[in-house]
């Protein structure tokens, strides 16, 4: 299952929505989400595999990505922080795996993004790292 | 350090918070001895940036770009948004709508509520530090928190096409209006939910709630024979009674310095309280019979002006939200048409809906092509901002001789209390204390001293 995280109206923020959206095109079925990061234990509920991909902010050049397993992450919440509302990305991860509603295996892509603010435009450094991550992960899923 | 210090020196007291848009929001206190001297809450707040953002926008795509300002409630500033011009464009819509709009409502406060009770502000009650902690320690409650939330979500979901940010409601009635086959299924989640939230209801009730009271002023919206959503007069304990196109006469939006937010002030008035508290204690004889009696089983009864009590408040009316759901889907029939043609004209109109933490404000003005020319959104979380502040004043000198943790735990639980936007950054809440006599550096979580303890 893949789903990309994020809000289209907060500039960066939409990197994970773009990648579900292109995926679609190139024929991968992906899922755009946005908000409230709870609603995604029963989003994934039965899924053995999770591919999510989401905009962080841990200080590295804009367009920057990084691939890693949440349970051994390298990087801690604060590279994904709270959305407007609601809890944070690893306050669900963490959450899910205590109530034993983790899949089996999860992988996290993380954009990272420079403006975040509202109605801000997306910076054409991430636009080119979603082309990147669409087509490396419809290589991963079809091969 | 020794808090008895703080008697005789001044003292900072900072709680910061990180969000995920740009800005930050910060709690500072100021102490000199046992005096507040300054409270300030600072709360960057995205809804004004939408404002300029839908100038020049269509009429009919207004609901769609609202809903996004929030993740949580997004049904809230679709419903202001809708209402709001279909006042300006002259629209008068189906009673069904009516009901369907409502049914949506539900959802979005079940959603919200069992978010806020269960995740967010029990966790201050039950001495754990996050919604993790309280899996660890008392998983049943948060699973069963997470199964009301997931019935809110679905309700959401068959309205409005998608969970977050949903789609389907339209200015004039909704794109798409589903059978009453399609509504049936949800009736037994909703029975469910409605057991789940009155064992809530019973259990929050027994928690330990600082004595704590104050005069507030409450404003919610009122309507006959119904407990507030989408319609009616704005009224107060003191005297309050107007329409809402009337708001922007009897409310003024003031600058402060330490944060980019308006805060919102009744005129000649100052500060006023939003949300559960006030909507239940002056509409509590619109409540149907499943929620009074649930309030009553609480020992709930208004005015309740303890505002650590709004847990209680927030699960009774996720009894109600459950117990109007069912009477909604019984009762209903789709309507002629899912939504009726609106012919674009110029024209103003504003609407307040209850959005699930207090008054949601929208006030638009149109041109002949019905593109917007000016648009004024007023969230919940600005009009409580200074009610907020007032609190402090009156909690922290109630705490001086606490320790540090304690000082800062209590002081962002009381922020918590009005499940603000900044409410769900338990994680980020941190406290930086300054003193001249002593300096301190370095930061505390306030939650980070908690015992996690058994249930009441």
């Amino acid at each position: 299952m893949i789903i990309g995280l994020g809000t289209d109206t907060g500039g960066d923020d939409a990197a994970g929505l773009l990648v579900a959206r292109r995926l679609r095109e190139l024929g991968v079925e992906a899922q755009d989400y946005s908000g409230e990061v709870l609603g995604l234990l029963d989003l994934w509920e039965g899924a053995d595999s999770v591919i999510l991909i989401d905009a962080m902010r841990s200080g590295r050049p804009a367009g920057t990505v990084c691939v890693f397993d949440p349970r051994q992450a390298p990087f801690g919440s604060e590279a994904f922080p709270v959305s407007t509302h609601g809890l944070g990305l690893f306050d669900a991860l963490a959450l899910a795996e205590e109530l034993g509603r983790l899949p089996r295996r999860v992988v996290i892509y993380g954009i990272e993004g420079r403006n975040f603010a509202p109605c801000d435009e997306i910076s054409p450094e991430v636009l080119a790292a979603v082309e990147d991550v669409a087509r490396r992960i419809a290589r991963e899923v079809s091969g | 350090m020794n808090p008895g210090a703080a008697q005789k020196a001044g003292k900072t007291i900072k709680v910061d918070y990180l969000a995920r848009v740009e800005g930050e929001g910060a709690l500072r206190v100021r102490l000199r001895g046992d005096r507040v001297e300054e409270v300030k809450l600072e709360i960057f707040e995205p809804p004004r940036l939408f404002e300029g953002f839908l100038r020049g926008r269509r009429f009919d795509e207004v609901a769609d770009i609202t809903a996004r300002i929030c993740g949580i409630c997004p049904i809230a500033y679709q419903m202001s948004a809708v209402h709001a011009l279909e006042h300006a464009l002259g629209v008068a819509i189906d009673p069904a709508v009516r009901a369907l709009r409502r049914l949506f409502y539900c959802g979005e406060w079940l959603e919200s509520h069992a978010l806020h009770v269960f995740l967010l502000h029990a966790p201050d009650f039950l001495g754990c530090q996050d919604a993790f902690e309280m899996a660890r320690h008392h998983r049943a409650l948060v699973e069963q928190g997470l199964r009301i939330k997931k019935t809110g979500n679905a309700l959401i979901s068959l309205l409005g096409g998608r969970e977050i940010h949903p789609v389907s409601a339209a200015v004039g009635g909704f794109y798409r209006v589903p059978s009453r086959r399609e509504l049936r299924p949800i009736a037994e989640d909703l029975k469910r939910a409605l057991d789940a939230s009155l064992s809530a209801a019973r259990v929050v009730s027994g928690f330990e709630f600082p004595d704590f009271q104050q005069d507030y002023e409450f404003v919610a919206l009122t309507h006959p024979g119904e407990y507030p959503f989408n319609e009616g007069r704005l009224i107060s304990n003191l005297g309050l009674d107007i329409a809402p196109a009337e708001f922007e006469e009897h409310f003024i939006e003031r600058h402060v310095k330490h944060s980019n937010a308006l805060q919102c002030q009744l005129r000649g008035r100052g500060s006023y309280l939003v949300g559960p508290l006030a909507r239940f204690n002056l509409n509590y004889d619109k409540l149907p019979e499943e929620a009074r009696q649930a309030a009553q089983d609480c020992g709930l009864a208004p005015p309740c002006r303890n505002p650590f009590r709004s847990i209680v408040v927030r699960a009774v009316e996720m009894v109600f939200a459950c117990a109007e759901a069912l009477r909604l889907i019984e009762a209903y029939e789709p309507p002629a048409a899912p939504k009726v043609e609106v012919e674009p004209r110029a024209g103003a109109g504003a609407a307040i809906t209850e959005a699930p933490r207090g008054i949601l404000y929208h006030r638009y003005e149109l041109d002949s092509r019905g593109l917007i020319v000016s648009a004024k959104i007023i969230p919940p979380t600005s009009q409580n901002q200074r009610r907020i502040e007032e609190d402090l004043w009156h909690l922290v000198p109630q705490l001086l001789d606490r320790p540090p943790e304690e000082l800062a735990w209590r002081a962002e639980q009381a922020i918590r209390n009005y499940d603000p936007c900044i409410s769900c950054a338990t994680h980020f809440l941190k406290l930086h204390l300054e003193r001249d006599d002593s300096p301190f550096s370095g930061s505390l979580s306030g939650r980070a001293g908690l015992q996690p303890r058994s249930l009441p």
